[in-house]
């Protein structure tokens, strides 16, 4: 049992990373790991909701009907989005505006659809939301990665700190602005994903299709 | 168990009792937290004046730094100093038909359909008293939203020292980027209008020559952004010209600083 515990709360970290090796919730990972303080809030964020929704998805699953299961999930998540949101801009009105839409984007984030569905329907309350806080963690995991790289390459600081001294202020470090764009999140993923693969070679997908050999010239006369 | 949960009536059961308890948490949340959001939200414009006045410095006192800085109300139409209480609010005003007017659509360059008639002004005065920054609230329409913003002024009414936006809705990463640092510095020494007086400040598209002529009128668009740009472009002619604070910026413009603004007040007193 403890064992299972474990493998429910840290799984989701490497072996079965929500961002890695489901490729959900790639919209929020681009949007917000410019810089780590809206990084870390949104991981907060998603990690809370995630959590409670499946806690009380789960605590009434018994009850759903199936025809309106899918309605009634989203109505618990977009009541905790709302209220997260209402939080943020009460308590962190700065960071909420930089957010601006992506905290009420957690409703559509695929991560929380995806674990109420798959998990908190079919099991008890609290190892769902041990799999909500577990899933928060591997986006967490890899979106403070991107935040991290980002920030720093991108305005050579982290969480606001200077810690490159960029050519602007008469330092050395010259920033690379395509960091800060939004598709250097992709590239980054890219390479996180290659990195996981290479460390958990059974995380690889099998080929759908495979490619014919080149035809060499010789072939072709 | 499944034609249990299934009936129509239980379907019916279950909607509403997820309806009303998630109803509950997400209306006592919003109501609890309603003050500390809207103390947030005043604190956000104080902070918003502060910048695009050049006087902000972060972890500064803004409740204290604000208290140098005047508010005083403007009749758009004849630029003179009025009256209104403390209460009153430009953006409710502009919504109400007796205290607003409709604009035109060749007027309304800046799509804001009812503009006020009576606006708000901050002045911001140095060590000395003297009057250091004229603050005017602006707005109007981008790509997706409308952006509110102030634009502060040198003491000539001519110079612009900042240009700010506390509220908007444009995307993030493109027409957002009307809140990087480093594009509203560009628009500090920026002049209104050219020699004929006309209204000549623009945001352009592409970047500015700065040996160019009238380089000193000329901001750079945003890259990726071509609409919020056209509509901070035509959002700032609009404020700055005849429909907006143009006949006031005329005001101070003859009045010169401190003295003169004085005397512009003594004006609107006899008028009283």
């Amino acid at each position: 049992m403890a064992e299972k515990t474990k493998d429910i709360l840290f799984g989701p970290i490497f072996d079965n990373n929500p961002i890695a090796l489901q490729i959900l919730g790639i919209c929020s990972a681009l949007a917000v790991t410019s810089n780590l303080n809206t990084t870390l809030t949104m991981c907060i964020a998603l990690t809370a909701v995630t959590a409670f929704s499946n806690f009380f998805v789960s605590c009434i699953r018994n009850q759903i009907p199936g025809s309106i299961r899918m309605i009634v999930q989203m109505t618990i998540i977009a009541s905790l989005v709302i209220v997260v949101d209402q939080f943020l801009r009460a308590y962190a009105y700065s960071i909420s505006k930089q957010l601006s839409v992506f905290v009420g984007l957690i409703i559509t984030n695929c991560i929380v659809m995806g674990r109420v569905e798959a998990f908190a329907m079919k099991n008890p309350p609290i190892p769902s939301f041990l799999d909500g806080v577990g899933n928060g963690l591997g986006y967490s995991v890899i979106l403070l990665g991107l935040g991290f790289t980002r920030e720093l390459l991108g305005s050579g600081s982290l969480f606001g700190y200077q810690i490159l001294e960029r050519t602007v202020d008469g330092g050395w470090y010259n920033t690379n602005g395509l960091m800060l764009l939004p598709p250097s999140a992709f590239f980054l993923i890219g390479l996180f994903i290659w990195a996981i693969r290479a460390w958990k070679p059974e995380q690889v997908e099998e080929d759908v299709f495979k490619m014919k050999p080149h035809t060499r010239t010789s072939d072709a006369f | 168990m499944a034609g249990k949960s299934e009936s129509v009536g239980r379907t019916l059961l279950v909607a509403l009792l997820v309806c009303l308890v998630c109803a509950v948490v997400v209306s006592t949340a919003a109501v609890s937290l309603r003050p500390v959001q809207q103390k947030n939200q005043v604190l956000d414009r104080q902070v918003n004046i502060l910048q695009a006045a050049g006087l902000y410095q972060p972890g500064m006192d803004v409740q204290k730094a604000f208290d140098t800085i005047e508010r005083k109300f403007v009749d758009l139409e004849t630029g003179e100093y009025v009256d209104k209480p403390e209460s009153y609010d430009p953006l409710k005003a502009a919504k109400d038909p007796a205290e607003s007017e409709r604009l035109s659509a060749d007027q309304d360059i800046a799509s804001i359909k009812r503009q006020e008639k009576v606006s708000e002004v901050y002045l911001a005065r140095d060590d000395n008293g003297n009057l250091s920054r004229i603050i005017l609230p602006v707005r109007g329409y981008g790509l997706w939203s409308t952006l509110y913003g102030f634009l502060a002024l040198e003491a000539d009414a001519e110079t612009v020292s900042g240009l700010g936006f506390y509220q908007h809705g444009e995307t993030p990463g493109l027409g957002g980027e009307v809140d990087n640092p480093a594009w509203k510095g560009l628009w500090p020494g920026k002049k209104l209008h050219d020699d004929s007086g006309d209204v000549a400040i623009q945001v352009v598209k592409g970047t500015v020559d700065s040996g160019a002529a009238g380089a000193e009128h000329k901001v750079d668009g945003l890259a990726g952004a071509t609409l919020t740009s056209k509509g901070v472009n035509n959002l700032v002619r609009f404020w700055v010209g005849e429909d907006g604070f143009g006949p006031y910026l005329d005001r101070m413009k003859g009045a010169d600083d401190g003295a003169g603004s004085a005397a512009v007040e003594a004006d609107n007193g006899g008028e009283a």
